[in-house]
């Protein structure tokens, strides 16, 4: 249902690279040279053979339009995904119509991709299937949760003791205990299966030694974290919503059992963090009908890019689910109705002290939240000593930026992209302050609407 | 940003962290309740001043905003090539090995992209600024390019960020930021109190509006500069030098620096109607004679050039910049005749040598091993005063045989001779050059040939490189001429190429494999021809 035309941009593509040097080569290989027999289908679909070192060239084949993400499949032995070949196949594909036209997918393309539709299809029946076994023994299930909460109950019990224990102390001893006690306390909390104590634990361990006002930090994240075990403990005294949200802050991952919700959404921002196991894509959403904010999570093995990616500034039609949990934006991706393609469509902004507020508004529902995704309206990025902030154009309050923000090379493309004038911002806002994620010019003209400018 | 509560609950946020610092066991908690253990106490008052903390959080007052930039009024660049950018910004360099394999090697084909993009007259868009400001940070050679394309706002950004403060120097004028020809006031204040770099900027914008003023801008202070100072100040002179400018050089040549005092005889020298030029040809001209009797060596009778070099360098040869002591291992005498041939003005060795035209000059023979000095001068002369006519005459042919050896005129020399040919001769004459010589010398002439080079010059380059790969060596032999190649060969050369990227087999007597690496270096240099085919239609303005 791809319109014909509509191609990624290059920087787009190149979101996709799961490293610089995969983007250095996959930047190489688009030029029409090395490729032969190199296609595309309105569907989505691009395919084309790569001369590499040996006699056989290589098979690349993207499925653009694919609901999960972009899938590839490369015959080249690389462990990179996606491999160079996929990567300058789209650039190639982004830059120049010629060298990829549009036509019929060969044998060898459209075998892969008729066995990907089979297995999509096959998927969707298990999936069925499974549900269906699962309400079938609804009392074994009930079995396995309540072990489940008893070992998460066991834990938090365990870190209140920590806690007490470290408090009756001072912090002041705690600086001199080191990183090891909060290791070995995350590691006991992902025994007793509470990923979100252990993250939380883990992210203590840093506190000590992060500079000036540590032991306030380290104040405020223990309270958090008491907090979260309370909440935990007495969670049937809690209202549903916040039961939700406390048993996922525990990491009890719920299910995405809202109702489905279909709009035309326009992929705000991507990012990736990530630690030694673990890379967390985080895809913010606009409804451009619905007008609702909605977060996409999707993960990848240490050092291997999360399958999902959309290309931030186009808006593409589709159905998603929301995750039971009070205040928070998560859901999950159904089904996609249209490829990704640009639009005009911009989110609703709002001021600085607007910002600040809907913030702690938000706290009400999930009190362990550091931040709450805004789009700014009319604000100028505005030098602040050695830092920065985003200055309401309109009055005289501002946003100061995140340490986070302040370290990335996107700073500049902002700073850059505003030149002293008034921008909108997309990014997230919260107790550390703003951390712009994209941007777009004002309207010089009609003709000359600002595009989507990633930032992170 | 602030927290609303810190007023009110300041004192006890303040008490909760003392007590959390201290522990409990040390000191009881404000609030407690009795019967609750401490520590959970402390904890449950924390939570609740972190969480009223966080919630009244309001936002900070805005500082003093930044002076917009000035608007870019040229057109913004059409989407293609601001694709095409962000993926030759990409590729970074360091960032992978070397220049193998058949893929164009795309950071070089950023300078190209940026002189298309400057002589169409677009717009940067601005969010690659820092890319480009950061690729320009690390290869000075792109930094005109760059500069001229990023416009003012680049400066605007490089005002804020430490790491791009070298726009600002390098930026001819600093951009926006000096004062006009209007604003007398702001431009004898700049003089006065600015930077070093901001003066010199101050004099080459002025002078390249007004001459005149510039001259006197600058003689009002002469006297009360540095020497150094005055160096860098002159060099700004050698832009449109005319005969009006001949009375400060004349002045400068008394100068306390001996530097200054050589810089103003050069600058001199090069206006072919100074007093200096005329004295430096009477001069010259002395030393070098026609000697109709035959020299004594031929004793044929035919005519020849005969040298009596200076037998000392007096006050006023010292005086119009020729330095008197000779660097080691040259002789004195050689060491003055040279500089004075080099300074006399071209024109002069007609009327010297009964009318000859400087090919008739140049092919009469010279006694007493002269030649070399003469003629080394002669082309010194001709760069310095840029004249086509002797520099033509002092290449010679390209065919013949000396052309490609040591001669008189080194391969620096030529380069420089031939730069100051019009584009299409240049192009001739390299063509004819590569054809007897090969490439292995044609590497710096080509660097002065325009880009893309002019179609004889193409082939005599791509017919060279065949019969280097017929001749069995390996293409990396041939890696700077193959990448000049590909940054200047037309890009319509890339169908000729076609028949030469196919895999040979290896010839008995060829280096091994070197037939596959060929086939490789052809393909890269295909590929690189029809990016740059494409680059050049991106940056076509739509509907052009």
């Amino acid at each position: 249902m791809t319109q014909q035309g509509v191609r990624w941009t290059a920087e787009q593509v190149l979101a996709l690279a799961p490293d610089a040097a995969s983007r250095k080569a996959g930047s190489k290989l688009a030029v029409a040279g090395p490729w032969s027999s190199a296609g595309s289908s309105d569907e989505g679909t691009v395919w084309g053979l790569c001369k590499g070192s040996g006699s056989k060239p290589y098979q690349t084949i993207i499925d653009v339009a694919d609901s999960s993400g972009p899938a590839y499949k490369c015959s080249c032995p690389s462990r990179k995904f996606p491999c160079k070949h996929a990567l300058g196949l789209l650039l190639l594909w982004a830059g120049d119509d010629a060298a990829v036209p549009s036509g019929a997918a060969p044998d060898w393309a459209e075998q892969w991709l008729s066995g990907r539709r089979t297995r999509a299809a096959e998927r969707t029946t298990r999936t069925d299937a499974a549900s269906g076994a699962t309400s079938a023994d609804p009392e074994a299930a009930r079995r396995r949760a309540e072990r489940r909460a008893d070992r998460i109950t066991a834990g938090a019990a365990e870190l209140e003791q920590r806690l007490t224990d470290l408090f009756r102390g001072g912090l002041a001893a705690a600086e001199q205990a080191g990183y090891g006690l909060w290791e070995e306390t995350a590691a006991r909390m992902v025994d007793a299966q509470a990923p979100g104590l252990a993250a939380r634990v883990r992210e203590l361990g840093a506190i000590p030694g992060s500079g000036p006002g540590w032991p306030v930090r380290l104040l405020e994240e223990c309270a958090l974290l008491h907090l979260l075990d309370r909440g935990w403990l007495r969670r049937d005294l809690l209202p549903d919503g916040l039961a939700a949200t406390v048993r996922s802050r525990i990491g009890l991952s719920g299910s995405p059992d809202g109702p489905p919700v279909r709009d035309r959404w326009l992929a705000l921002a991507q990012y990736d963090t990530s630690d030694s196991h673990l890379t967390t894509r985080r895809i913010w959403l606009h409804g451009t009908e619905s007008g609702r904010t909605a977060l996409l999570l999707s993960y990848g093995a240490a050092g291997r890019a999360p399958e999902l990616s959309l290309p931030v500034g186009l808006a593409f039609e589709a159905e998603v689910s929301a995750y039971a949990s009070a205040g928070q934006p998560r859901v999950a991706l159904g089904e996609r109705f249209t490829a990704p393609e640009p639009t005009a469509v911009r989110p609703p902004g709002i001021t600085p002290a607007e910002a600040a507020a809907r913030y702690g508004a938000a706290l009400r529902d999930d009190p362990w939240l550091d931040s709450s995704p805004v789009t700014l309206t009319r604000v100028v990025p505005t030098p602040d000593g050695d830092s920065w902030q985003l200055a309401d154009a309109d009055g005289d309050t501002a946003l100061p930026l995140t340490a986070t923000a302040l370290s990335r090379p996107g700073l500049w493309r902002l700073i850059a992209l505003s030149g002293g004038t008034p921008v909108t911002v997309f990014g997230e806002c919260g107790h550390r302050g703003f951390t712009p994620l994209t941007a777009w010019a004002e309207e010089q003209s009609e003709d000359a609407r600002g595009h989507a400018v990633a930032l992170c | 940003m602030t927290s609303t509560s810190e007023a009110s609950a300041g004192l006890s946020w303040e008490e909760l962290v003392t007590t959390a610092l201290l522990g409990t066991d040390r000191r009881t908690p404000p609030g407690a309740v009795p019967g609750r253990e401490a520590p959970v106490a402390l904890l449950d008052a924390a939570a609740v001043e972190t969480v009223r903390r966080r919630a009244g959080i309001r936002p900070v007052r805005a500082a003093a905003r930044p002076q917009p930039a000035a608007p870019d009024r040229r057109p913004p660049l059409p989407p293609a090539a601001t694709r095409r950018l962000t993926t030759l910004l990409a590729d970074r360099p360091g960032t992978g090995g070397g220049r193998r394999g058949t893929a164009p090697d795309l950071m070089e084909l950023l300078p190209q992209w940026l002189a298309l993009a400057n002589a169409h007259g677009y717009a940067a868009p601005p969010e690659a600024l820092p890319a480009l400001l950061d690729a320009a940070r690390g290869r000075t050679d792109l930094r005109p390019a760059v500069l001229a394309f990023a416009g003012a706002r680049a400066l605007w950004l490089a005002r804020l960020n430490t790491d791009w403060r070298f726009a600002l120097r390098a930026a001819p004028g600093g951009g926006a930021s000096l004062p006009g020809p209007d604003e007398p006031e702001g431009v004898r204040r700049l003089w006065r109190e600015g930077l070093f770099a901001e003066r010199v900027a101050l004099l080459t914008a002025i002078r390249a509006g007004d001459a005149a003023a510039a001259r006197e801008l600058l003689s009002s202070t002469w006297p009360t500069e540095r020497a150094e100072d005055r160096l860098m100040f002159l060099d700004t002179l050698r832009t449109g030098l005319a005969a009006a400018d001949e009375p400060f050089l004349e002045a400068a040549l008394t100068d306390r620096s001996r530097n200054v005092r050589a810089t103003a005889a050069e600058l001199l020298s090069a206006l072919p109607d100074s007093a200096l030029a005329r004295r430096m040809a009477k001069r010259a001209t002395a030393c070098v004679a026609v000697d109709h009797m035959g020299g004594t060596s031929s004793g044929t009778g035919a005519p020849a050039i005969v040298v009596e070099a200076p037998h000392e360098c007096d006050p006023g040869m010292e005086r119009d910049g020729v330095l008197p002591k000779a660097p080691a291992g040259r002789g004195e005498r050689s060491w003055w005749l040279g500089q004075l041939v080099e300074a006399a003005p071209l024109g002069a060795w007609s009327g010297r040598f009964g009318g000859r035209t400087p090919e008739e000059i140049v092919a009469l023979p010279v006694a007493d091993d002269w030649q070399s000095e003469l003629h080394g001068a002669w082309c010194r002369a001709a760069v310095r005063q840029r004249d086509p006519g002797w520099s033509r005459a002092l290449l010679g042919a390209p065919s013949t045989p000396e052309a490609g050896g040591p001669g008189a005129a080194s391969l620096a020399e030529r380069a420089k001779l031939l730069a100051t040919l019009e584009g299409g001769k240049r192009a001739e004459w390299v063509a004819g050059f590569i054809a007897t010589h090969g490439l292995s010398e044609a590497f710096q002439l080509l660097g002065v040939c325009a880009v893309p080079w002019a179609p004889p010059l193409g082939r005599a380059v791509v017919d060279a490189l065949d019969i280097a790969r017929d001749a069995g060596s390996y293409p990396w032999s041939f890696s700077g001429v193959m990448g000049l190649a590909e940054r200047c060969l037309d890009p319509g050369e890339a169908v000729r190429l076609q028949p030469l990227t196919a895999t040979p087999e290896d010839a008995e007597d060829a280096a091994p494999g070197a037939g596959g690496y060929w086939a490789e270096a052809f393909q890269r240099l295909a590929t690189t021809l029809r990016l740059r085919a494409t680059m050049r239609a991106e940056l076509e303005p739509p509907g052009a």
